[in-house]
């Protein structure tokens, strides 16, 4: 009757499940190494650059390989800025790509609209580059960016973020493309978690009356706002680090100035640029270093997202 | 069974015996300026003799580090080494082809070789002096040019590169503020402007900004059909930039009085000559560890220097005068030897 349950079986089972958990914790902890090891090798090669420019690197926004003289600057504000314009363009027409997905389009629309959306994603980088520099930046810079200038850029304070020469590459033009290869991401996170959204609750919503606005904003997003965040996440992740794109339209200028149509510098366009040239230690020190401030900013970006996730947990189950 | 496994052994064995008697690659890297006649001259050679040269362009500095670490045969730098650089890492440098570092612009309406300019007036322009096309000190040198009220915009190199120094050198010899703000070298603290990856970069950068201003090598400057203007050399004289004003540059070039072959041949003297010529340059152990393979990399070149002539100036570089080539292959005898001190090239 038992025959699964002989000695030699179970011993076998044993077995089996002893590799498998070992396996299992084998990876984690290889992950976890891996993860490790680079932060040790990041801050190995740039001790040099830490002990000649100590703190000040990290305000400096000097870049003088002549002269051996290096700041972080501005290449971490090009980040923090083609980043953050991403964002601010690619969450609203994300949540726009989702909601219109789950909730207003017709059925028979919903498979090859998103799978349009998924094929964004799978193109390559150095594409959106190409075309960024050879499509978007004659655009921009013959219609778009003069009438820009024109507009926004005569707005007493908020418009000396819209004054300059119309070149068409810059760190406007670098965010446009960034949104661009961040929607598809942030797009299709937000459909998956706001298809899984218990029809039972928004059937009530609608039945006391509201409408879809009120049922997007006040049952649809609160439930799946952990998936929302981790999804923002994951664009913000590829933004942060995108090389390719970003080198092609940013216009590489190690300089700061106020204006988003000047060229700026981001941390992956700097490294990919100048780092198989850059001869002298504390040049390459100095590359190696904006690469561990690249890997401290993402991990502080995760940190804060988790932090946010925490803040609105907290609200969960109160009286309205 | 037995029979299939004794086939494919030996047929294994016979691929692998046959890989084996195929001459081994020689490898070089480095200078991005040459690799078009390198790429040119290795497969000229490979038909002639079989052997096959591998040469990946990653750039000067790149070139360096990996000779410096014996991991290819050769690199290759458009910038040459000090002579103190050369004898603490035991290498041997010599030129191999000569260009030029051309500026390029964009202006609608004017013709290559139309607009003059002078080396001081560039330095002002790249140190962000001198901002507009319209410009007295850019207007009193071209009279007869219709210049645009429009915003010069500079474009330089945003990665490391030996036309950067070339064009560097140059202003630091002409400039005494970009030599004390700014100073040469592969990559630089440029006051003014946008970057472009490579020469391509620039290139495309100066197609499509109007109003701009731009260096590329020269053969990039004419594949791309770009504006060039004529600048006014050491003798007070403008050129345009062709073969025959490098060829006029480097023909008052000493290479047997440099020690190491350091010649930077910019702003050098002669009616004709280009100011912003330079040469690039090959580097090799002194001490060669695989002399047969040392010997292959320098029948290459010696090929090169004999049959290649025209292959390059197809490609709008300028050959060495016999006169050089004879100065390198005495020292390659003098200098290049294997473990034993015998000399490789006999």
């Amino acid at each position: 009757m038992a025959s699964s349950l002989s000695d030699a079986s179970l011993r076998r089972q044993y077995r089996i499940d002893f590799l498998f958990r070992h396996a299992a914790r084998f990876f984690a902890a290889l992950v976890l190494l891996l993860l490790l090891g680079i932060l040790l090798s990041l801050v190995a090669g740039s001790l040099p650059a830490m002990r000649a420019f100590g703190p000040g690197f990290l305000v400096s926004a000097e870049w003088d390989p002549v002269k051996e003289r290096f700041g972080a600057l501005v290449p971490v504000i090009g980040t923090l800025a083609t980043s953050a314009i991403a964002l601010l363009i690619g969450i609203p027409v994300s949540f726009g790509i989702a909601l219109f997905l789950t909730e207003l389009s017709p059925v028979w629309m919903r498979r090859p609209l998103g799978t349009a959306i998924e094929l964004l994603a799978a193109i390559p980088s150095i594409i959106y580059g190409m075309w960024g520099l050879f499509v978007f930046a004659p655009v921009f810079a013959g219609s778009i960016q003069p009438s820009l200038t024109a507009t926004l850029g005569a707005v007493p304070y908020f418009g000396v973020l819209f004054r300059g020469a119309p070149m068409g590459i810059g760190v406007l033009t670098a965010g446009i493309v960034l949104a661009i290869m961040v929607i598809p991401f942030i797009a299709s996170v937000m459909r998956d978690v706001f298809d899984i959204v218990p029809a039972v609750l928004k059937e009530s919503a609608y039945a006391l009356g509201s409408t879809t606005w009120e049922v997007v904003w006040n049952v649809v997003l609160p439930y799946t706002k952990v998936g929302v965040v981790g999804g923002v996440m994951l664009g913000l992740g590829r933004a942060l680090g995108e090389t390719m794109a970003v080198t092609f339209v940013i216009g590489n200028a190690h300089r700061l100035s106020a204006s988003l149509i000047e060229p700026g510098n981001s941390i992956s366009a700097a490294l990919a640029n100048e780092f198989t040239e850059a001869v002298g230690d504390l040049y390459s020190s100095a590359l190696i270093e904006l690469g561990l401030v690249l890997f401290l900013i993402t991990f502080v970006v995760l940190a804060l997202s988790k932090l946010l996730l925490m803040r609105l947990a907290r609200f969960e189950g109160r009286q309205a | 069974m037995n029979r299939y496994l004794s086939r494919s052994t030996a047929v294994l064995a016979g691929a692998l015996i046959a890989g084996a008697a195929v001459a081994a690659e020689l490898t070089g890297a480095g200078a991005t300026f040459p690799y078009p006649i390198y790429a040119k001259w290795a497969e000229a050679y490979k038909a002639k003799s079989g052997h096959s040269l591998n040469y990946q362009s990653i750039g000067s500095g790149g070139g360096i580090r990996q000779i410096q670490n014996k991991t290819v045969d050769f690199g290759a730098s458009d910038l040459p080494l000090t002579v103190e650089e050369l004898q603490k890492s035991g290498l041997i440098q010599f030129p191999t082809v000569i260009g030029g570092a051309v500026p390029v612009v964009n202006l609608p309406g004017v013709k290559p070789g139309e607009l003059k300019l002078t080396g001081a007036l560039i330095g002002d322009i790249y140190l962000g002096k001198v901002k507009k096309w319209d410009d007295p000190a850019v207007a009193d040198l071209n009279p007869g040019v219709k210049l645009p009220a429009q915003d010069i915009t500079v474009v330089h190199r945003s990665d490391g590169s030996g036309t950067t120094f070339i064009w560097s050198n140059y202003l630091s010899k002409i400039s005494p503020e970009w030599k004390q703000r700014v100073g040469e070298g592969s990559a630089v603290n440029w006051p003014a402007g946008v970057g472009g990856k490579g020469n391509e970069g620039v290139a495309s950068y100066v197609q499509r900004i109007s109003g701009s201003i731009g260096y590329v090598e020269y053969a990039y400057a004419l594949q791309n059909k770009l504006t060039y203007p004529q600048v006014k050399n050491r003798d007070g004289k403008f050129v345009a930039p062709n073969i025959e004003s490098f060829r006029a540059a480097a023909a008052g070039a000493q290479w047997d009085k440099a020690p190491g072959m350091y010649l930077i041949l910019t702003d050098q003297a002669g009616a004709n000559s280009w100011p912003i010529t330079g040469a690039t340059f090959i580097l090799m152990h002194k001490a060669q560890e695989r002399p047969e393979r040392g010997l292959e990399v320098l029948k290459f070149f010696g090929w090169a220097y004999a049959e290649g002539d025209k292959m390059a100036t197809d490609l709008d570089y300028v050959p060495l005068p016999d006169a050089v080539v004879k100065t390198i292959q005495s020292a390659w005898k003098n200098q290049v030897k294997d473990t034993t001190g015998k000399p490789v090239w006999q």
